[in-house]
């Protein structure tokens, strides 16, 4: 059986002493798009952090690769290869498109220049903005600016959280192909997503949370069209 | 014209404003650093000053005894070095336990670091006021003689003149390290959002310490260069200077470096300018109230602008 590149063991984790994740398992296997979706408060987002070791985790374990690396500080975390987009405030607005991608390869300092044009490569239309402030620039292209700063590394796996939250249904479609795009330079994705029904239809498995554990778990398609869910999360059925 | 208004106006009002303005502006650069990437106002600033100073010119003190006489520009140099050391391990071992602390107990505690550092210069060098090259500066001949040709005589000394090259030097150097260099772009990215700068795997601890060495350099040069003008060194130099300081901080934009250098410009020449007779023959404001100028633009802004001419942050 193949190790999965991601792998949260019965998680148990929160904030202080308030905890918000009770019993969470999920994996991410290679080339593979997962998505999470829920309620608000199910507890996402805080999954995503668990990974980068922002909060105390009670019980349970993270693994890379099949090695343990829960508890650890997030520059270690990222140092390893995992790659995180922050829903909001993800850029740093003050410097330009250009910047921002260098500071996403922090960690790697070398080679900096041929992913800077890989980068541009994948995503054309940063490729001239790239001496603007990243603060000027549309929310779907700050995304975009996310996603590239965040791939600057070599990424063993993309954590996106909310990508397209606040964004118009264009941008929506642009973010979605963007990541289909990602997935085929061989990157998994693990994205939670608001918009269930569109993230769905390009993930190749889904889980859904409730009250920080996972409910129900299957394929992309297979959850979209299971009529629960779709009462639940995806606007059918009131 | 220039006999009637200009003579008068640039030797004695205009050049004394801009030499204030660049001690100021090199100061509120480490208030602004330190305010933008370690997000607290540090009221130890001016004593960070006044210790650079203390320590370069006790360089030359123990230099020259030796026979060796060393330009205050060159003294600095050693000086900084020592003032970084200091202050590195004053915030490795005063600051640091309070990083994830609530910002006013470090203000508390940099409040804290100013009388702890003022007495310890105190006990170590006296209270009174020591005095350096003592006597009038003489204005530049050289320079004074070719303005004098042109009409336009310029008086100013040396020592004015070293203190503009230098601003503009360690302005320059900046600009560069903050635009061009890896730590100095992830000092401007800490700036801008340290939450981000976390979760991208910057080294946040490196930045800190880069912010400490950049600020210590600065003031250790603004306190060099306000002894080099006023010919004295006392004990509350620093402390005179940490209100305009923050004024042109918060001037140019919290955050801002350029913002405090032209922040620091500006309240130098307020200042200055303030007394001079612009109605009649009487000062504007009596020289006295100076200071209070620096104080009048900082509330002002507090109130009219918080983020600054620059949009810095705002509080």
């Amino acid at each position: 059986m193949t190790t999965p590149v991601l792998s949260l063991n019965n998680l148990k984790a929160g904030y202080g002493q308030t905890e918000i994740l009770h019993d969470l398992s999920m994996h991410v296997m290679p080339n593979e798009i997962v998505a999470i979706i829920g309620p608000n408060g199910a507890g996402k987002s805080t999954a995503m952090k668990s990974v980068l070791g922002l909060l105390n985790i009670r019980e349970g374990s993270v693994e890379l690769n099949g090695e343990a690396i829960t508890d650890t500080p997030a520059q270690k975390v990222i140092e390893k290869g995992i790659s995180y987009v922050p829903q909001t405030n993800n850029v740093f607005v003050n410097l330009s498109v250009q910047e921002n991608l260098e500071m996403g390869a922090w960690t790697r300092p070398h080679g900096v220049e041929d992913r800077l044009a890989e980068m541009y490569d994948l995503f054309p239309d940063l490729s001239e903005k790239r001496g603007q402030a990243a603060g000027s620039l549309s929310g779907g292209q700050r995304q975009m600016v996310a996603m590239a700063k965040a791939l600057m590394v070599d990424a063993k796996i993309l954590l996106l959280d909310e990508p397209t939250a606040g964004l118009s249904p264009k941008y929506r479609g642009e973010i979605f192909s963007t990541i289909q795009k990602i997935k085929e330079t061989g990157v998994p994705i693990l994205i939670v997503e608001q918009n269930a029904k569109q993230a769905l239809g390009v993930s190749d498995r889904g889980y859904v949370l409730v009250d920080g554990a996972n409910r129900h778990e299957g394929t992309g398609a297979g959850l979209a069209a299971d009529p629960e869910i779709a009462r639940m999360f995806l606007g059918g059925g009131h | 014209m220039w006999d009637a208004f200009g003579f008068e106006f640039v030797n004695f009002y205009f050049i004394p404003g801009l030499v204030l303005g660049c001690i100021y502006a090199l100061g509120a650069i480490g208030i602004t650093l330190t305010f933008g990437i370690l997000r607290f106002a540090n009221f130890a600033h001016g004593e960070i000053m006044m210790s650079g100073a203390y320590l370069t010119w006790t360089i030359m003190a123990i230099l020259g005894a030796a026979g060796l006489a060393l330009h205050p520009l060159v003294a600095l140099i050693p000086a900084s070095v020592l003032v970084i050391v200091l202050f590195l391990a004053t915030d490795r071992f005063f600051y640091k336990p309070f990083r994830k602390a609530d910002t006013i107990k470090v203000v508390m505690a940099s409040f804290g670091m100013m009388l702890i550092i003022r007495s310890a210069v105190q006990v170590i060098w006296g209270p009174n006021q020591i005095t350096f090259v003592p006597g009038i500066a003489k204005p530049n001949p050289t320079l004074q003689a070719l303005t004098g040709d042109i009409g336009m005589m310029i008086l100013m000394p040396n020592k004015h003149i070293w203190i503009f090259a230098g601003t503009i030097v360690l302005v320059v150097a900046l600009g560069y390290l903050l635009n061009r260099t890896r730590i100095g772009k992830a000092m401007r990215a800490v700036s801008d959002s340290p939450d981000l700068a976390h979760v991208t795997g910057i080294n946040v601890d490196m930045v800190i310490r880069a912010t400490w060495i950049v600020g210590g350099i600065c003031a250790t040069a603004a306190g060099v260069f306000l002894v080099m003008d006023t010919q004295m060194l006392e004990t509350t130099m620093g402390f005179r200077m940490l209100l305009p300081m923050f004024a042109a901080a918060i001037l140019g934009g919290i955050g801002k470096p350029y913002g405090a250098v032209f922040g620091g410009l500006v309240i130098g020449l307020a200042e200055e300018l303030s007394a001079y007779p612009w109605i009649g023959d009487a000062p504007l404001l009596s020289p006295g109230y100076k200071t209070g100028v620096a104080f009048a633009i900082m509330v002002i802004m507090l109130i009219v602008r918080p983020q600054g001419l620059f949009k810095g942050r705002s509080f």
